[in-house]
């Protein structure tokens, strides 16, 4: 039951790519996705794919290219990071609002400048209001599994919206792991042939896609976007229930690490969700009622599902690796909060904005964050909740 | 409503009503009018229709836009204008 590896976050995204054998592939390099494209090209080079990869001259025209690959009726992926999600910014928007399910490898780094190359969230910080399914990777295993599901969500015909992998550039993506692939021909069972209902290339329906829609239609079709986000939670679970049967690895919309009956629970995303499972089992050791929730799915945001798994807990620290600017808390903070209240659920939350630029987050840091939670748990006051974690002190 | 705002057809322009961009309304008043013709050529949107009999009838307000051109050009009062949603 499955292949043993070991490969860096990169070279499993590229692996899952192989797998999938899309149509069409155009991307442009960027560190630290670099890599996806450049072990993909060579899989086209000597033939184990039979995909047409587009070396384009800029992000721009690798999302167009993209566009127009997946309206001809090609599925089409691409890889991208930080600066190069920013100047898809324009092309990402079309990409949602044509209901095209492309899908996308980004690793995630930061958003120049001052010019930085290393991991935080601010390039997917930026699009999550975009339109597009995004899904968090802890490990380069489930960048892998991620993206393995990612078409079944993305081409349903009740979603029909790009979707995006994210995992910690160099933290994951340049990390060498043990790894369990799937079977070529189990994933390509899974995957399926893309389908698609309406298609350019159709020479049996001619019809045009991206028309204006000025004042009588444009509102309508935003609605059915959200309308088809709102659907896509449905849909992410039962293709995890599809994935579960084939490989035993189990998803859901978020992981929940001893959260059942913890008093003080820590949210957060990606790779420090492994160091913040250390941490939890020895608080747990020690006999402290300490939690994690781990955000897979952040777009469409799990807003009933979260507020039930953290309606019990007594103080919440929720972790972003992006900060928002706006002086209250960043992206994953305004989610948790907005979902809890809306809820009804009224417990003491805090913000912190951490490992900013690649900044390393350490067990002793996050083991700060439960001290506090506990302090917080004592007389359930919040002093400040727009905190910081590693940042240097001025001397 | 198609998905994306996708078009599966050609020659659909009849199916994007325009009509609700209208903030003042023409009125026709049948007992004015002497079918004398003046008005429907020059509609910019074709609104004002043409039965066999070479006359005209009341306004096609899927279309119309309330450009006001019908009522300057009536020589005899029989198109005014009012506040779009007054009737």
């Amino acid at each position: 039951m499955g292949i043993r590896e070991r490969l860096s976050g990169n070279e499993a995204a590229a692996t899952a790519m192989k797998q999938i054998n899309p149509d069409v592939v155009a991307a442009f390099p960027i560190t630290p996705s670099t890599e996806i494209p450049q072990y993909f090209s060579t899989f086209v080079a000597n033939g184990t794919v039979d995909t047409e990869f587009v070396a384009v001259e800029s992000e721009h025209s690798a999302m167009s290219a993209c566009v127009g690959a997946e309206a001809a009726g090609a599925r089409a992926m691409t890889a991208t990071s930080a600066n190069g999600l920013s100047f898809m910014w324009e092309m990402i928007y079309i990409a949602s609002s044509l209901r095209l399910p492309i899908v996308m490898s980004l690793v995630n780094r930061a958003v120049s400048g001052p010019l930085n190359i290393h991991c935080d969230h601010s390039d997917a910080m930026g699009v999550r209001d975009s339109g597009w399914i995004m899904l968090f990777s802890e490990t380069n295993q489930e960048a892998y599994d991620n993206l393995i599901m990612a078409h079944r969500i993305a081409e349903n015909k009740d979603v029909l919206l790009p979707l995006m992998v994210c995992q910690d550039g160099f933290i994951t993506s340049h990390s060498i792991e043990n790894i369990e692939l799937i079977e070529d021909d189990k994933v390509k069972e899974f995957v399926g042939t893309y389908k698609p209902e309406h298609y350019l290339l159709n020479d049996k329906e001619p019809i045009s896609i991206g028309p204006m829609d000025v004042q009588a239609y444009l509102f309508e079709h935003k609605h059915e976007q959200a309308e088809a986000m709102r659907n896509t939670k449905k849909v992410i679970l039962e293709v995890a229930k599809d994935f579960e049967k084939m490989t035993g690895r189990k998803y859901e919309l978020f992981e929940k690490y001893k959260t059942e009956d913890a008093d003080i629970v820590v949210v957060c995303m990606n790779s420090t969700a492994g160091t913040s499972k250390v941490v939890v089992d020895k608080l747990r050791e020690q006999g402290i009622k300490a939690g994690l929730l781990k955000v897979r799915v952040f777009r469409p945001f799990p807003v009933d599902e979260i507020a039930e798994a953290l309606g019990n807990a007594k103080a919440i620290a929720v972790l972003d690796k992006a900060d928002s600017l706006n002086g209250a808390g960043g992206a994953l903070f305004t989610d948790v909060t907005s979902a809890m209240y809306v809820n009804k659920k009224q417990v003491p939350t805090v913000s912190y904005i951490y490992g900013i630029g690649g900044r390393d987050t350490t067990e002793k840091e996050i083991d700060s964050v439960y001290a506090d939670l506990q302090e917080i748990v004592k007389d359930g006051r919040v002093e400040n909740p727009y905190r910081y974690l590693g940042l240097k002190e001025e001397k | 409503m198609s998905i994306g705002g996708n078009i599966y057809k050609a020659g659909n322009a009849r199916e994007f009503k325009t009509g609700d961009w209208r903030s003042i309304c023409p009125k026709y008043i049948p007992e004015k009018c002497k079918q004398c013709g003046l008005c429907f050529p020059v509609c910019p949107e074709d609104a004002i229709p043409v039965n066999k009999e070479v006359k005209r009838e009341d306004f096609n307000f899927d279309y119309c836009k309330g450009c006001g051109i019908c009522a300057k050009v009536c020589p005899f009062g029989a198109i005014v204008m009012e506040e779009e949603g007054e009737e």
